[in-house]
């Protein structure tokens, strides 16, 4: 075990890739002289290159579309687009041929691109930069949606992208990025299928991922002192989403609070409460419950940005009125 | 064909259990006549049929419990065309189908019957482990019974048929504290107490019981049944009920007798038509009442019916008692201990036997200067028994 941030992490996997494998190259902007957006590529550049390490300009869809082409080509493009928000530019490249080829081609060929984007808010920077989108692009069958929220799946699950003959997005929180925690070697390599228990409980069950399972681990925390002991699972995988290692969970404990930082309705928190219900619903001792963002654009003032977002008291006083 | 649905027996019954049906199908059933047996958290009650008729099905089964309001058989009416249910509101509770001709809604409406509030887990639990959660009190979210309701009820000692007698004396604790509570959280009581003379009705009853068989002798307490019901004709606000924010006057008197039970617990059912009953005749009732409440054998309509209540504490030995009113009744009427005392008649000081009569009545309804009539008109009524 070894101390590191969530952006070190991410660094060292994708240093390891480009290390490892002639054929990985990393685009997306700014990710060479600046280093990248969230430092994550800082001193590539040297390192590796401008063949590697490549600055893209100003157009999603441009570069997103240059990495499919690329993996069509042979290679394994790690393609950074800054923010989910603006990946949406990329949508067209995203839905129509990252997700399509392999079915359309009659499985002639395979798109092994990784998409690296930052999603999530929490950090003052208003209503363009601080969305949580992961959730649509788990609708979208042909492609891994992946939502790494610990510094060892922070870098794991880029290394087992790279390894996945599909389109791997992977969506980094990026209030995680300074956030240090123990990363386990040990663990390695992580697999890309697979829900995980973060925390064994009794009482009730937190499903999360991404930048909110931290918070659903403090509510459990909060809840210790209450006598109830949360369960905290940490999807880790939206799609393909892991359900039964959810279902084993909610058998255990009977009660489920699904955290979900997306807007509520059309939900992914939805999506994992509908399956809850059509697969343990005779388990169940009392309504699934949901903690999500409130329903606005995100406010950029701190004290209405906090209110927007769950937040453990929100989930602690969730699972409160679960229990009556 | 009419529903015969459980009834309201009590402004906080919801729900009751059948014990048995004394018909059967086919049978013929007359209006006021016994049906069934029903029992609720106070006692054992028969219940009488509100239409007459044949019965055609019975659909509760001995030992269900069910909520107020629920369809617990179909009787053929007499003289009505043999087909469907007739509009559902002609067969829904009590309030609709009034089971006599002088009753007044006298409770609230009854809860929706709707489904039980109970988790999936819960359910299939409780089937698991032969609990009935109809009978069980949620602590979920809204009531709902969880999985550690039905851990809880499996795990209590086994509980005996609710009509054993501690069973029920605990459940009727609960009822007591319930419309108690309910009683002085929502009623502005106001207190007034008199000291009524009784040398001219001890001296009279003592004369009239000369003349009656021993089986026939009448106790004081009639007397005073009697001045209550006919004071209430000269201040008939007290004589009311209160619904949904408003005090809505009974056009009959039905005075409910506080009778305590002797394991504990009391219950006042109605004198029906206390006013229009004769003394022997209402020293007849009462007595029929008391044996019956302990024996656990009164009828709906006996719970439901009363329009106000007097209570007696003097063979206890008090002077005076200030009770609370039993919802949704307006007024409850006292009566402490008959005792000799020193007393002021024409001047003198003589030996008389009193007692004090107090009035505890709702301040939304009536005011003190009415509640004053009332008992000055007890007063009056009392120094006159031959009239009574």
């Amino acid at each position: 075990m070894t101390k590191m941030t969530y952006r070190e992490a991410v660094r060292a996997g994708l240093r390891e890739a480009l290390q490892n494998d002639p054929r990985v190259f990393l685009m997306g902007e700014d990710v060479g002289k600046y280093g990248g957006t969230y430092a994550c590529s800082k001193g590539f550049l040297e390192e590796f290159g401008p063949e590697r390490i490549r600055d893209t300009p100003l157009s999603e869809s441009t570069f997103v579309g240059a990495g499919i082409g690329a993996a069509l080509g042979g290679m394994r493009p790690i393609v950074e687009v800054m923010t989910v928000n603006f990946s949406l530019l990329a949508l067209d490249q995203i839905v129509n041929n990252a997700a399509t080829i392999r079915h359309m081609s009659g499985g002639q060929f395979s798109i092994p691109l990784v998409v690296r984007m930052a999603t999530g808010a929490g950090r003052q920077v208003a209503a363009q930069h601080s969305h949580s989108l992961e959730g649509w692009y788990a609708h979208i069958p042909g492609i891994k949606v992946l939502t790494p929220a610990t510094v060892t799946d922070a870098k794991g699950m880029l290394l087992a992208a790279l390894k996945d003959p599909d389109p791997v997005f992977i969506f980094e929180h990026a209030y995680l990025y300074p956030m240090e925690g123990e990363f386990d070697e040990c663990a390695l390599p992580v697999d890309i299928s697979r829900a995980a228990i973060r925390r064994q409980g009794k009482d009730v069950s937190l499903i999360t991922f991404g930048g909110s399972l931290w918070k659903a681990l403090q509510a459990a925390e909060t809840l210790t002192g209450e006598g109830i002991e949360a369960e905290v699972v940490d999807l880790r995988v939206l799609r393909p989403l892991d359900i039964s290692t959810v279902l084993a969970s909610v058998r255990k404990t009977h009660r489920a609070v699904v955290v979900d930082e997306g807007w509520r309705t059309g939900s992914f928190a939805a999506e994992v409460s509908a399956q809850i219900m059509e697969g343990a619903f005779y388990d169940l001792d009392g309504p699934v419950a949901r903690v999500c963002s409130a329903e606005v654009p995100i406010p950029y003032p701190k004290h209405l940005e906090d209110a927007a977002l769950p937040q453990p008291e929100t989930i602690v006083a969730a699972v409160r009125n679960l229990k009556g | 064909m009419a529903e015969f649905v459980m009834p309201t027996l009590g402004s906080d019954m919801t729900q009751g259990t059948l014990v048995e049906w004394k018909k059967k199908v086919d049978d013929r059933v007359t209006k006021g006549e016994i049906i069934a047996e029903v029992d609720t958290e106070k006692a054992a009650i028969e219940i009488e049929s509100f239409y007459t008729g044949i019965i055609h099905q019975l659909i509760t089964k001995p030992g269900e419990t069910v909520p107020v309001g629920t369809v617990m058989a179909i009787i053929q009416e007499e003289g009505k065309p043999v087909g469907p249910i007739e509009a559902r509101t002609e067969a829904k509770p009590a309030k609709e189908s009034p089971p006599s001709p002088v009753r007044e809604p006298v409770l609230s409406p009854p809860p929706e019957p709707g489904r039980l509030r109970i988790s999936p887990a819960a359910k299939q639990l409780a089937a698991e482990l032969r609990v009935d959660p109809s009978v069980l009190k949620g602590t979920g979210p809204g009531g709902a019974i969880t999985l550690d309701d039905i851990r809880a009820a499996a795990a209590a000692p086994t509980k005996e048929p609710p009509t054993v007698a501690a069973d029920r004396q605990a459940r009727m604790r609960e009822t007591i504290a319930a419309a108690m509570a309910r009683s002085k959280r929502e009623i502005p009581h106001y207190y007034l107490s008199t000291t009524v003379d009784m040398g001219r009705a001890m001296t009279w009853i003592k004369e009239e019981n000369l003349k009656r068989p021993v089986t026939d002798r009448l106790l004081y307490g009639v007397l005073l049944i009697k001045a209550v019901a006919l004071a209430l004709r000269q201040v008939p606000e007290l004589n009311a009920l209160w619904k949904e924010n408003a005090s809505v006057q009974s056009a009959d008197i039905h005075v409910g007798v506080a009778i305590s039970i002797r394991q504990g617990g009391l219950i006042a059912p109605a004198i029906h038509d206390t006013d229009k009953q004769s003394l022997g005749e209402l020293m007849g009732k009462f007595q029929d009442l008391v044996k019956r409440a302990r024996a656990g054998t009164l009828r709906g309509s006996e719970l439901s019916d009363p329009t106000i209540t007097v209570t007696s504490l003097g063979e206890q030995g008090v002077d005076s008692v200030f009770g609370v009113i039993y919802p949704p009744q307006v007024a409850l009427v006292g009566f402490g201990k008959v005792v000799e005392r020193p007393w002021v008649v024409d001047g003198q000081v003589v030996s008389r036997p009193i007692v004090a009569a107090s009035l505890s009545a709702d301040h939304r309804v009536t005011d003190g200067h009415r509640g004053a009539v009332f008992l000055s008109a007890v007063d009056r009524l009392l120094q006159e028994p031959g009239q009574l």
